[in-house]
């Protein structure tokens, strides 16, 4: 099968390689028909999360068809199906309690070895981003192996089109859990950092939520603009002193809650931010953190900071008396994605959340690598890339 | 005495304070890997927190290693310990173990080495369903080892707390099968993958796998 595959930092090409067969009793074998690049998929390109290996299949958003499945499996042949990026047991304590992605049992128990010193305890399996998390095959590909089918893949009625549920996989959920761990109230001013795709579903998540302000933070003009065209008010961080905007924009209190959807990669040239870069250059295993130190620094006092950006390493100059003196709490994590289907799907069928607005562009798999360069180097009209096989 | 009182299952205050004389001199009598383990812990000079004994900072005595691991399985003690108390399941989550061979009280482990393969041969010491099994290598073994897996409920219904503990004597420098006799891996490392594997063999009917096919 085509597959699109790493080789080494900003190089990723499609490949030929071998078509994935049932391994385990609960598999399935999905023939993709969409996946997407995510902003997640951006830190493996730019080389800041370890253990990705030339030749490994990338990829964690994908839907398609069951063309095989196991006697385990509770899909049929035919079905289609939207996967979630994390794969998930159903069986162990974290599952049992719907954190799917802590699950304990879908890292290959050798790849285990890797987070457990890094991270205290081993981290769960997820498609098509690096060995620290199993290593598996990713999702844009012709053709993927799903493990645990009974569990994580969520089947799509007739009526709806690819694209309306093809993020059910991963930045849909992410946008609404970061939303979630907000716990919003109503009157409350959510700000949110990054206009991406994670950031964008944030925001209309907060809303649906019952925030009664969302702002949101970037700095690409079109990016902003889809912001406020979900009716959230916007700050362009190059032209504006965001800390003080947002106080003056809160009357002076704060926001109630701060979402970080920007994670390792902060742009900016902040003091602290061009600090983190070098760090991330030189291979200290460090975290560009500008976004979240700005939030915390923003929170109003006992307000939530919720963290979906992703981080993999250490962070310099946290502003931890801030945080504590504050009473601040954090919540964050990779996507329960899981948890959050079934509702998702029926708000997408009732026509409750936009999904579509945010895709630019449209490529076949063959063209994935102009994908990659683009949604990389071009982020203010590449807002969302949908590869078709 | 059963082997259960020899090994250093928990450095409780109260329990060493009560039972530690009794077990002192069962391991006195028994003087091997993990009895002498014990007695490094309890002659008045070792600490008594409550961590389990192979968390200590010192893994040697005597001669002997003395590795630990726990899982907790989300299953009930008598299954666990049904599929654990038939040796000929171990190979299905033992990585670097090939077969294991029971006749009559005598299990015959073929273990994959760096170098070919190593064969331990091991007798049950102590057998209680649903609680543990202990074992101790034969004279003619090639490794001088023993281990006990127990089996203990889980506060909360979780489960079951299984835990695996081996004390093993270095084999001669010689022969070249050092610590890394079990595969060329870190014994720790491989107990903890097995007891991983054990895990998911049991919550999921499993083991995990990432291959393409
Ligand atoms: N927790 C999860 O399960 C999960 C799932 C998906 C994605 N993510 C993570 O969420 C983050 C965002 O994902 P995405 O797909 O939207 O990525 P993206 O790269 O498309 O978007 C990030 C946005 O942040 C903006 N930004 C950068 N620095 C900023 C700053 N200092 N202030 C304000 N905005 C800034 C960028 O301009 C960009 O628009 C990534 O870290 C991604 O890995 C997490
Ligand atoms: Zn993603
Ligand atoms: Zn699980």
């Amino acid at each position: 099968m085509r597959a699109l595959t790493y080789h080494s930092k900003h190089d990723v090409r499609v490949d030929t390689v071998p078509d994935p067969e049932l391994v385990n009793p609960r598999d399935a074998i999905i023939e993709v028909t969409a996946t997407a690049i995510c902003g997640s998929d951006l830190h493996l390109y730019d080389g800041v999360i370890p253990g990705v290996m030339s030749g490994d299949i990338l990829g964690h958003e994908f839907m398609g068809r069951v063309v095989d499945a196991g006697p385990g499996s509770t899909l049929e042949k035919g079905q289609r199906v939207v996967v979630p990026f994390t794969i998930s047991c159903g069986q162990c304590f974290h599952c049992l309690r719907a954190q799917y992605s802590a699950c304990d049992n879908s890292n290959p128990a050798e790849n285990q070895d890797l987070t457990e010193p890094l991270y205290g305890q081993a981290l769960s399996g997820l498609f098509g981003y690096s060995h620290l998390t199993g290593g598996y095959p990713g999702g844009q590909a012709e053709y993927v192996r799903v493990p645990y089918s009974d569990i994580g893949p969520i089947v799509i009625p007739d009526g709806l089109e690819d694209e309306e549920v093809l993020f059910l996989s991963d930045i849909l959920p992410t946008g609404w859990m970061a939303a979630d761990n907000c716990d919003i109230e109503p009157g409350d001013t959510v700000a949110v950092w990054g206009c991406g795709p994670v950031g964008l579903f944030a925001i209309q998540s907060a809303k649906l939520m019952g925030a009664a302000e969302v702002i949101a933070i970037d700095h690409y003009p079109n990016r902003l603009d889809l912001a406020r065209k979900l009716g959230a008010k916007v700050i362009d961080y190059r032209t504006t002193r965001v800390l003080e905007a947002l106080t003056e924009m809160t009357g002076g209190i704060g926001p109630d809650a701060v979402i970080d959807a920007v994670g390792m990669e902060s742009h900016g040239l902040a003091p602290d931010n061009i600090a983190d870069t070098v760090k991330q250059k030189v291979g200290f295993g460090a975290d560009r953190g500008h976004a979240l130190r700005e939030a915390i620094m923003a929170c109003r006092k006992g307000g939530r900071v919720s963290m979906p950006g992703v981080y993999g390493g250490f962070l310099d100059k946290f502003p931890l008396g801030a945080f504590m003196e504050k009473g601040l709490q954090m919540r964050t994590g990779q996507t329960h994605v899981q948890k959050y289907s079934k509702d998702l799907l029926h708000r997408i069928r009732e026509g409750e959340i936009d999904t579509t607005f945010l895709i630019s562009h449209r490529l076949p798999l063959e063209q994935a690598a102009e994908g990659y360069a683009n949604f990389h180097s071009n982020q203010d009209d590449w807002t969302k890339v949908v590869l078709r096989p | 005495m059963s082997l259960r009182s020899r090994l250093p299952a928990r450095r409780e205050p109260a329990r060493g304070a009560v039972a530690g004389p009794a077990l002192l001199a069962g391991a006195t009598l028994l003087g091997i890997g993990l009895a002498l383990y014990w007695r490094n812990r309890f002659d008045g000079r070792g600490s008594r927190d409550s961590a389990p004994g192979h968390t200590a900072r010192r893994s040697r005595f005597g001669g002997y290693t003395v590795i630990g691991r726990s899982v907790t399985i989300h299953a009930d003690r008598g299954s666990l310990y049904d599929q654990w108390r038939d040796f000929g399941n171990l190979p299905r989550f033992m990585e670097n173990v090939k077969a294991v061979r029971t006749e009559g009280d005598v299990s015959t482990w073929t273990i994959a080495a760096p170098r070919g393969s190593v064969t331990v041969k091991t007798r049950i010491v102590s057998d209680r369903p649903g609680e543990e099994i202990a074992w101790r290598s034969t004279e003619d073994s090639d490794i001088d080892t023993e281990g006990k897996v127990s089996f203990r409920d889980a506060p909360g219904g979780r489960g079951t707390v299984v835990e695996a503990r081996i004390a093993y004597r270095q084999p001669g420098g010689a022969v070249g099968r050092g610590a890394a006799f079990l595969t060329g891996t870190d014994p720790r490392q491989q107990a903890r993958r097995d007891l991983k594997r054990f895990k998911m063999l049991m919550e999921t009917g499993e083991v995990t796998s990432s291959r393409l096919r």
